[in-house]
Protein backbone atom coordinates (compact mmCIF):
# COMPACT_ATOMS: atom_id res chain seq x y z
CA UNK A 1 0.00 0.00 0.00
CA UNK A 2 1.35 3.36 -0.95
CA UNK A 3 2.16 5.76 1.85
CA UNK A 4 1.77 9.38 0.78
CA UNK A 5 2.58 12.72 2.42
CA UNK A 6 2.17 16.34 1.47
CA UNK A 7 5.40 18.24 1.67
CA UNK A 8 6.29 21.92 1.32
CA UNK A 9 9.83 23.05 0.80
CA UNK A 10 11.91 25.67 -0.96
CA UNK A 11 14.00 24.52 -3.90
CA UNK A 12 16.43 26.99 -5.43
CA UNK A 13 14.51 29.86 -3.87
CA UNK A 14 11.14 28.70 -5.18
CA UNK A 15 8.38 27.37 -2.89
CA UNK A 16 7.29 23.89 -3.87
CA UNK A 17 4.32 21.78 -2.72
CA UNK A 18 3.89 18.17 -3.71
CA UNK A 19 2.37 14.93 -2.57
CA UNK A 20 5.08 12.28 -2.44
CA UNK A 21 5.46 8.62 -1.73
CA UNK A 22 7.27 8.47 1.60
CA UNK A 23 9.80 5.96 0.30
CA UNK A 24 10.98 8.34 -2.46
CA UNK A 25 14.42 9.74 -1.78
CA UNK A 26 15.22 13.39 -2.28
CA UNK A 27 17.32 12.76 -5.40
CA UNK A 28 14.45 11.04 -7.18
CA UNK A 29 12.07 13.76 -5.99
CA UNK A 30 14.26 16.47 -7.52
CA UNK A 31 14.70 14.62 -10.78
CA UNK A 32 11.31 13.01 -11.31
CA UNK A 33 8.87 15.36 -9.62
CA UNK A 34 10.61 18.69 -10.17
CA UNK A 35 12.43 17.70 -13.40
CA UNK A 36 15.64 19.10 -11.97
CA UNK A 37 17.82 16.52 -13.65
CA UNK A 38 21.07 18.34 -12.95
CA UNK A 39 21.38 16.35 -9.73
CA UNK A 40 22.88 13.06 -10.87
CA UNK A 41 22.24 9.72 -9.24
CA UNK A 42 25.24 7.44 -9.36
CA UNK A 43 25.31 4.69 -6.79
CA UNK A 44 22.19 5.47 -4.75
CA UNK A 45 23.74 4.12 -1.61
CA UNK A 46 25.78 7.04 -0.43
CA UNK A 47 29.18 6.26 -1.84
CA UNK A 48 29.74 8.35 -4.97
CA UNK A 49 28.59 11.85 -4.01
CA UNK A 50 27.21 12.67 -7.48
CA UNK A 51 23.80 13.45 -5.96
CA UNK A 52 25.15 16.01 -3.47
CA UNK A 53 22.80 18.96 -2.86
CA UNK A 54 22.65 21.57 -0.12
CA UNK A 55 20.03 21.09 2.61
CA UNK A 56 19.62 24.30 4.60
CA UNK A 57 23.01 25.23 3.22
CA UNK A 58 24.79 22.03 4.23
CA UNK A 59 25.96 19.43 1.75
CA UNK A 60 24.10 16.13 1.84
CA UNK A 61 23.70 13.09 -0.32
CA UNK A 62 20.20 13.35 -1.76
CA UNK A 63 19.97 9.56 -2.14
CA UNK A 64 20.37 9.11 1.63
CA UNK A 65 17.49 11.36 2.56
CA UNK A 66 13.79 10.92 1.98
CA UNK A 67 11.89 13.64 0.15
CA UNK A 68 9.51 13.73 3.12
CA UNK A 69 12.47 14.62 5.35
CA UNK A 70 12.99 17.74 3.24
CA UNK A 71 9.58 19.02 4.32
CA UNK A 72 10.04 22.58 5.60
CA UNK A 73 13.63 22.78 4.45
CA UNK A 74 15.53 24.74 1.86
CA UNK A 75 17.26 22.81 -0.90
CA UNK A 76 19.81 24.10 -3.36
CA UNK A 77 20.71 22.09 -6.45
CA UNK A 78 23.10 22.73 -9.35
CA UNK A 79 20.21 24.47 -11.16
CA UNK A 80 20.17 26.98 -8.31
CA UNK A 81 23.77 27.87 -8.97
CA UNK A 82 22.01 29.86 -11.67
CA UNK A 83 24.34 30.44 -14.55
CA UNK A 84 24.36 30.28 -18.31
CA UNK A 85 27.11 28.84 -20.52
CA UNK A 86 28.25 32.41 -21.19
CA UNK A 87 28.35 33.34 -17.55
CA UNK A 88 29.52 30.50 -15.35
CA UNK A 89 29.62 30.57 -11.55
CA UNK A 90 33.24 31.24 -10.50
CA UNK A 91 33.47 27.63 -9.26
CA UNK A 92 32.25 26.29 -12.60
CA UNK A 93 34.60 28.61 -14.47
CA UNK A 94 37.55 27.44 -12.39
CA UNK A 95 36.65 23.78 -13.00
CA UNK A 96 36.52 24.53 -16.69
CA UNK A 97 39.86 26.37 -16.71
CA UNK A 98 41.59 23.51 -14.92
CA UNK A 99 39.98 20.72 -16.90
CA UNK A 100 38.26 19.63 -13.69
CA UNK A 101 35.65 17.64 -15.55
CA UNK A 102 35.45 15.34 -18.50
CA UNK A 103 32.15 13.47 -18.75
CA UNK A 104 30.57 15.78 -16.18
CA UNK A 105 28.61 13.16 -14.29
CA UNK A 106 30.17 13.95 -10.93
CA UNK A 107 30.39 17.70 -11.56
CA UNK A 108 27.06 18.86 -10.07
CA UNK A 109 27.98 17.14 -6.81
CA UNK A 110 31.50 18.56 -6.91
CA UNK A 111 30.17 22.08 -7.48
CA UNK A 112 27.71 21.81 -4.59
CA UNK A 113 30.48 20.57 -2.30
CA UNK A 114 32.68 23.47 -3.40
CA UNK A 115 29.90 25.98 -2.75
CA UNK A 116 29.78 24.76 0.84
CA UNK A 117 33.59 24.90 0.92
CA UNK A 118 33.50 28.51 -0.27
CA UNK A 119 30.95 29.54 2.34
CA UNK A 120 32.63 27.76 5.23
CA UNK A 121 36.16 28.88 4.43
CA UNK A 122 34.79 32.44 4.40
CA UNK A 123 37.89 33.89 2.80
CA UNK A 124 40.31 31.84 4.92
CA UNK A 125 42.90 30.16 2.71
CA UNK A 126 42.57 26.35 2.59
CA UNK A 127 45.56 24.04 2.39
CA UNK A 128 45.58 21.37 -0.30
CA UNK A 129 45.19 18.60 2.30
CA UNK A 130 42.06 20.24 3.66
CA UNK A 131 40.65 20.71 0.16
CA UNK A 132 41.28 17.06 -0.66
CA UNK A 133 39.66 16.03 2.61
CA UNK A 134 36.56 18.10 1.82
CA UNK A 135 36.38 16.75 -1.74
CA UNK A 136 36.89 13.14 -0.65
CA UNK A 137 33.15 12.49 -0.70
CA UNK A 138 32.88 13.09 -4.44
CA UNK A 139 34.11 10.33 -6.72
CA UNK A 140 35.21 11.19 -10.27
CA UNK A 141 35.94 8.41 -12.75
CA UNK A 142 37.39 10.44 -15.61
CA UNK A 143 39.82 13.16 -14.84
CA UNK A 144 41.76 12.00 -11.90
CA UNK A 145 41.35 14.55 -9.19
CA UNK A 146 44.18 16.97 -9.93
CA UNK A 147 42.09 19.24 -12.14
CA UNK A 148 39.32 19.45 -9.56
CA UNK A 149 41.80 20.09 -6.77
CA UNK A 150 43.57 22.72 -8.88
CA UNK A 151 40.28 24.53 -9.44
CA UNK A 152 39.63 24.53 -5.70
CA UNK A 153 43.20 25.63 -4.97
CA UNK A 154 42.91 28.54 -7.37
CA UNK A 155 39.75 29.72 -5.63
CA UNK A 156 40.36 28.81 -1.99
CA UNK A 157 44.02 27.85 -1.66
CA UNK A 158 47.17 29.82 -0.93
CA UNK A 159 48.25 32.02 -3.86
CA UNK A 160 50.18 30.23 -6.57
CA UNK A 161 49.46 26.75 -5.17
CA UNK A 162 47.91 25.15 -8.25
CA UNK A 163 50.01 22.32 -9.59
CA UNK A 164 49.08 22.80 -13.24
CA UNK A 165 48.43 26.14 -14.90
CA UNK A 166 44.87 26.68 -16.12
CA UNK A 167 44.14 25.91 -19.74
CA UNK A 168 42.29 28.32 -21.98
CA UNK A 169 39.00 26.85 -23.09
CA UNK A 170 36.74 28.61 -25.50
CA UNK A 171 33.07 28.65 -24.62
CA UNK A 172 32.29 30.13 -27.99
CA UNK B 1 17.89 0.77 -5.90
CA UNK B 2 14.63 2.11 -4.57
CA UNK B 3 13.43 1.65 -1.01
CA UNK B 4 10.54 -0.76 -0.52
CA UNK B 5 7.19 0.55 0.67
CA UNK B 6 6.92 1.39 4.35
CA UNK B 7 4.67 3.50 6.54
CA UNK B 8 6.51 6.63 7.59
CA UNK B 9 6.17 8.22 11.02
CA UNK B 10 7.61 11.53 12.15
CA UNK B 11 7.07 11.73 15.92
CA UNK B 12 7.93 14.91 17.83
CA UNK B 13 8.93 13.45 21.21
CA UNK B 14 10.76 10.45 22.64
CA UNK B 15 7.51 9.30 24.29
CA UNK B 16 5.79 9.29 20.89
CA UNK B 17 8.67 7.26 19.45
CA UNK B 18 8.35 4.66 22.20
CA UNK B 19 4.57 4.52 21.79
CA UNK B 20 5.05 3.84 18.08
CA UNK B 21 7.66 1.15 18.77
CA UNK B 22 5.32 -0.49 21.29
CA UNK B 23 2.38 -0.49 18.87
CA UNK B 24 4.18 -1.57 15.70
CA UNK B 25 5.99 -4.84 15.56
CA UNK B 26 8.10 -4.50 12.41
CA UNK B 27 9.46 -1.00 12.94
CA UNK B 28 12.86 0.61 12.62
CA UNK B 29 14.01 4.01 13.72
CA UNK B 30 15.72 6.26 11.19
CA UNK B 31 18.56 8.34 12.61
CA UNK B 32 20.68 10.37 10.23
CA UNK B 33 20.03 7.77 7.55
CA UNK B 34 23.62 7.47 6.38
CA UNK B 35 23.53 3.68 6.75
CA UNK B 36 19.85 2.79 6.97
CA UNK B 37 18.85 4.77 3.87
CA UNK B 38 21.48 2.90 1.86
CA UNK B 39 20.20 -0.38 3.32
CA UNK B 40 16.64 0.56 2.33
CA UNK B 41 17.72 1.52 -1.20
CA UNK B 42 19.60 -1.76 -1.52
CA UNK B 43 16.63 -3.55 0.07
CA UNK B 44 18.70 -5.28 2.68
CA UNK B 45 16.33 -3.60 5.13
CA UNK B 46 12.57 -3.40 4.61
CA UNK B 47 10.65 -2.61 7.77
CA UNK B 48 6.89 -2.13 7.65
CA UNK B 49 7.20 1.03 9.70
CA UNK B 50 9.93 3.64 9.53
CA UNK B 51 10.10 5.98 12.50
CA UNK B 52 12.07 9.13 11.69
CA UNK B 53 13.87 10.59 14.74
CA UNK B 54 14.79 13.71 12.80
CA UNK B 55 11.93 15.80 14.22
CA UNK B 56 12.57 15.10 17.89
CA UNK B 57 14.35 18.18 19.26
CA UNK B 58 15.02 16.62 22.69
CA UNK B 59 17.37 14.13 21.00
CA UNK B 60 19.80 16.83 19.82
CA UNK B 61 22.50 18.64 21.76
CA UNK B 62 25.82 18.46 23.58
CA UNK B 63 25.81 19.32 27.29
CA UNK B 64 28.42 19.57 30.01
CA UNK B 65 27.71 17.86 33.34
CA UNK B 66 30.08 17.75 36.30
CA UNK B 67 32.32 14.95 35.09
CA UNK B 68 30.79 13.95 31.76
CA UNK B 69 29.97 15.36 28.37
CA UNK B 70 26.49 14.32 27.36
CA UNK B 71 25.89 13.84 23.66
CA UNK B 72 22.25 13.37 22.70
CA UNK B 73 21.74 10.50 20.29
CA UNK B 74 20.66 12.50 17.23
CA UNK B 75 23.45 15.05 17.46
CA UNK B 76 25.15 15.10 14.08
CA UNK B 77 28.74 14.00 13.68
CA UNK B 78 29.34 17.46 12.22
CA UNK B 79 28.21 19.13 15.43
CA UNK B 80 30.55 16.93 17.44
CA UNK B 81 33.37 17.68 15.00
CA UNK B 82 32.93 21.40 15.71
CA UNK B 83 32.14 21.16 19.42
CA UNK B 84 34.51 23.04 21.74
CA UNK B 85 33.22 20.98 24.67
CA UNK B 86 34.14 17.75 22.92
CA UNK B 87 37.55 18.97 21.77
CA UNK B 88 38.40 20.15 25.27
CA UNK B 89 36.94 17.41 27.46
CA UNK B 90 36.72 14.32 25.23
CA UNK B 91 39.40 14.91 22.59
CA UNK B 92 39.47 11.24 21.57
CA UNK B 93 35.93 11.59 20.25
CA UNK B 94 37.15 14.50 18.12
CA UNK B 95 40.14 12.50 16.84
CA UNK B 96 37.76 9.66 15.90
CA UNK B 97 35.30 11.97 14.14
CA UNK B 98 38.15 13.21 11.94
CA UNK B 99 38.09 9.76 10.33
CA UNK B 100 34.31 9.43 10.01
CA UNK B 101 32.87 9.55 6.51
CA UNK B 102 32.73 12.67 4.38
CA UNK B 103 31.44 16.13 5.12
CA UNK B 104 28.24 15.28 3.22
CA UNK B 105 27.61 12.28 5.47
CA UNK B 106 28.82 13.93 8.71
CA UNK B 107 26.34 16.75 8.08
CA UNK B 108 23.52 14.25 8.55
CA UNK B 109 25.04 11.19 10.21
CA UNK B 110 24.52 11.04 13.96
CA UNK B 111 26.66 9.88 16.86
CA UNK B 112 23.88 7.70 18.26
CA UNK B 113 23.11 6.21 14.88
CA UNK B 114 26.67 5.12 14.29
CA UNK B 115 27.00 3.63 17.77
CA UNK B 116 23.68 1.76 17.49
CA UNK B 117 24.40 0.48 13.99
CA UNK B 118 27.75 -1.00 15.12
CA UNK B 119 29.39 -1.36 11.75
CA UNK B 120 32.63 -3.25 12.47
CA UNK B 121 34.52 -0.64 10.42
CA UNK B 122 32.96 2.37 12.14
CA UNK B 123 35.09 4.64 14.30
CA UNK B 124 32.67 5.94 16.91
CA UNK B 125 31.99 2.57 18.59
CA UNK B 126 35.74 2.08 18.97
CA UNK B 127 36.12 5.49 20.58
CA UNK B 128 33.11 4.76 22.82
CA UNK B 129 34.76 1.50 23.91
CA UNK B 130 38.04 3.21 24.80
CA UNK B 131 36.23 5.99 26.65
CA UNK B 132 33.99 3.67 28.73
CA UNK B 133 30.99 5.53 27.37
CA UNK B 134 27.62 4.85 28.97
CA UNK B 135 24.58 4.58 26.73
CA UNK B 136 21.23 5.75 28.01
CA UNK B 137 18.33 3.82 26.50
CA UNK B 138 14.69 4.71 26.97
CA UNK B 139 11.73 2.36 26.65
CA UNK B 140 8.22 1.91 28.06
CA UNK B 141 9.75 1.13 31.49
CA UNK B 142 11.76 4.33 31.52
CA UNK B 143 15.47 4.86 31.17
CA UNK B 144 18.38 2.54 31.81
CA UNK B 145 22.12 2.98 31.51
CA UNK B 146 24.17 0.45 29.56
CA UNK B 147 27.96 0.28 29.72
CA UNK B 148 29.38 0.29 26.22
CA UNK B 149 31.06 -3.06 26.95
CA UNK B 150 27.59 -4.63 27.29
CA UNK B 151 26.08 -2.86 24.29
CA UNK B 152 27.15 -4.86 21.21
CA UNK B 153 25.22 -8.15 20.99
CA UNK B 154 26.19 -9.45 17.57
CA UNK B 155 27.07 -8.19 14.09
CA UNK B 156 25.18 -4.93 13.51
CA UNK B 157 23.08 -5.72 16.56
CA UNK B 158 22.94 -3.92 19.88
CA UNK B 159 21.60 -5.01 23.23
CA UNK B 160 18.57 -2.73 23.33
CA UNK B 161 15.04 -4.12 23.30
CA UNK B 162 12.83 -3.61 20.25
CA UNK B 163 10.82 -0.92 22.03
CA UNK B 164 13.84 1.00 23.30
CA UNK B 165 15.86 3.76 21.67
CA UNK B 166 19.18 5.31 22.52
CA UNK B 167 18.56 8.81 23.86
CA UNK B 168 21.99 9.97 24.95
CA UNK B 169 25.58 8.95 25.46
CA UNK B 170 27.70 9.86 28.47
CA UNK B 171 31.37 10.39 27.74
CA UNK B 172 33.57 10.80 30.84
CA UNK B 173 35.71 13.94 30.78
CA UNK B 174 39.43 13.29 30.54
CA UNK B 175 41.71 13.61 33.56
CA UNK B 176 44.58 16.11 33.76
CA UNK B 177 47.76 15.05 31.91
CA UNK B 178 45.74 12.96 29.49
CA UNK B 179 46.40 12.18 25.88
CA UNK B 180 44.56 10.24 23.24
CA UNK B 181 44.89 9.16 19.64
CA UNK B 182 42.81 7.49 16.99
CA UNK B 183 44.57 5.70 14.15
CA UNK B 184 43.15 3.63 11.35
CA UNK B 185 44.07 1.87 8.16
CA UNK B 186 41.95 1.94 5.04
CA UNK B 187 42.49 2.27 1.31
CA UNK B 188 40.97 5.74 1.01
CA UNK B 189 40.77 8.28 3.80
CA UNK B 190 37.19 8.58 5.07
CA UNK B 191 36.27 5.00 4.19
CA UNK B 192 35.27 2.61 6.92
CA UNK B 193 38.37 1.33 8.70
CA UNK B 194 39.86 -2.05 7.90
CA UNK B 195 41.53 -1.83 11.31
CA UNK B 196 41.29 1.02 13.80
CA UNK B 197 42.83 1.77 17.18
CA UNK B 198 41.74 4.18 19.90
CA UNK B 199 44.02 5.00 22.83
CA UNK B 200 43.15 7.04 25.89
CA UNK B 201 45.73 7.42 28.64
CA UNK B 202 46.81 9.65 31.46
CA UNK B 203 50.22 10.09 33.09
CA UNK B 204 50.79 9.93 36.84
CA UNK B 205 51.57 13.12 38.77
CA UNK B 206 54.60 14.75 37.19
CA UNK B 207 56.27 11.52 36.10
CA UNK B 208 56.27 9.79 32.72
CA UNK B 209 54.51 6.69 34.07
CA UNK B 210 51.21 5.78 32.55
CA UNK B 211 48.59 5.86 35.26
CA UNK B 212 45.48 4.89 33.36
CA UNK B 213 45.27 3.38 29.94
CA UNK B 214 42.51 2.25 27.62
CA UNK B 215 43.10 0.68 24.22
CA UNK B 216 40.25 -0.36 21.94
CA UNK B 217 40.63 -1.91 18.51
CA UNK B 218 38.05 -2.15 15.73
CA UNK B 219 37.64 -4.12 12.52
CA UNK B 220 38.58 -7.27 14.41
CA UNK B 221 35.21 -8.71 15.28
CA UNK B 222 31.55 -7.70 15.51
CA UNK B 223 32.38 -5.38 18.38
CA UNK B 224 35.39 -3.28 19.35
CA UNK B 225 37.77 -5.16 21.62
CA UNK B 226 39.44 -3.69 24.69
CA UNK B 227 43.01 -4.84 25.16
CA UNK B 228 42.72 -5.22 28.92
CA UNK B 229 45.85 -7.37 29.12
CA UNK B 230 47.97 -4.66 27.52
CA UNK B 231 46.31 -1.97 29.59
CA UNK B 232 47.27 -3.79 32.80
CA UNK B 233 50.79 -4.61 31.61
CA UNK B 234 51.59 -1.03 30.62
CA UNK B 235 50.04 0.80 33.56
CA UNK B 236 52.45 2.13 36.17
CA UNK B 237 55.47 2.41 33.87
CA UNK B 238 56.67 4.81 31.24
CA UNK B 239 56.15 3.99 27.59
CA UNK B 240 59.33 2.47 26.19
CA UNK B 241 60.38 -0.01 23.54
CA UNK B 242 59.84 -2.92 25.90
CA UNK B 243 56.31 -1.93 26.79
CA UNK B 244 55.47 -1.33 23.15
CA UNK B 245 56.71 -4.84 22.40
CA UNK B 246 54.48 -6.21 25.18
CA UNK B 247 51.52 -4.40 23.67
CA UNK B 248 52.04 -5.99 20.27
CA UNK B 249 52.73 -9.49 21.64
CA UNK B 250 49.30 -9.69 23.24
CA UNK B 251 47.74 -9.43 19.79
CA UNK B 252 48.79 -13.01 18.97
CA UNK B 253 46.23 -14.23 21.53
CA UNK B 254 43.34 -12.39 19.93
CA UNK B 255 41.17 -13.87 17.19
CA UNK B 256 40.98 -11.54 14.24
CA UNK B 257 38.23 -11.66 11.64
CA UNK B 258 39.41 -11.63 8.08
CA UNK B 259 38.52 -12.09 4.46
CA UNK B 260 40.39 -12.87 1.24
CA UNK B 261 41.55 -9.29 0.79
CA UNK B 262 42.49 -8.66 4.40
CA UNK B 263 43.20 -11.97 6.15
CA UNK B 264 43.45 -12.13 9.96
CA UNK B 265 47.25 -12.12 10.08
CA UNK B 266 47.38 -9.03 7.85
CA UNK B 267 44.94 -7.19 10.09
CA UNK B 268 46.93 -8.28 13.13
CA UNK B 269 50.16 -6.88 11.69
CA UNK B 270 48.54 -3.57 10.78
CA UNK B 271 46.94 -3.42 14.20
CA UNK B 272 50.31 -3.80 15.91
CA UNK B 273 51.72 -0.88 13.94
CA UNK B 274 48.71 1.30 14.66
CA UNK B 275 48.81 0.52 18.39
CA UNK B 276 52.45 1.53 18.57
CA UNK B 277 51.80 4.79 16.73
CA UNK B 278 48.69 5.58 18.77
CA UNK B 279 50.44 4.91 22.09
CA UNK B 280 53.31 7.17 21.10
CA UNK B 281 51.02 9.98 19.91
CA UNK B 282 48.78 9.76 22.99
CA UNK B 283 51.77 9.78 25.35
CA UNK B 284 53.24 12.81 23.60
CA UNK B 285 49.95 14.67 23.84
CA UNK B 286 49.62 13.76 27.51
CA UNK B 287 53.12 15.05 28.20
CA UNK B 288 52.33 18.31 26.44
CA UNK B 289 49.03 18.84 28.28
CA UNK B 290 48.61 20.39 31.71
Amino acid sequence: MTDLRDIRLVVNGRAVERTVETRMHLGDFLRKELKLTGTHLGCEHGVCGACTVLVDGMSARSCLMLAVQADGREIQTIEGVGTTPEELHPIQAALSRHHGLQCGFCTPGVVMTMIEMQRESAGRSLEEAEIRHLLSGNLCRCTGYQGIVDAALELFGPKGSTVNPPTKISHG
Amino acid sequence: MKAPVFTYHAPRSVQEVIDLLTTHEDARVLGGGQSLMAMLNLRVAGPEHLIDLGRVPELVGIEERSDIILVKAMTTQRNVEHSELVRRHVPLLGHAIDHVGHQQTRNRGTVGGSICHLDPGAELPVAAAALDAVLVAQGPQGRRRIDFADFPADYLTNAMEADEILVEIEFPKVLPRSGSAFMEFNLRPADFAIVSVAVQLSLAGDSDSIERLAIAIGGISYAPIRLTGVEAALAGRPLDIESLRTAVTVLSDIDFDGDDLYPPEYRRDICGVLIERALKAATERAGASQ
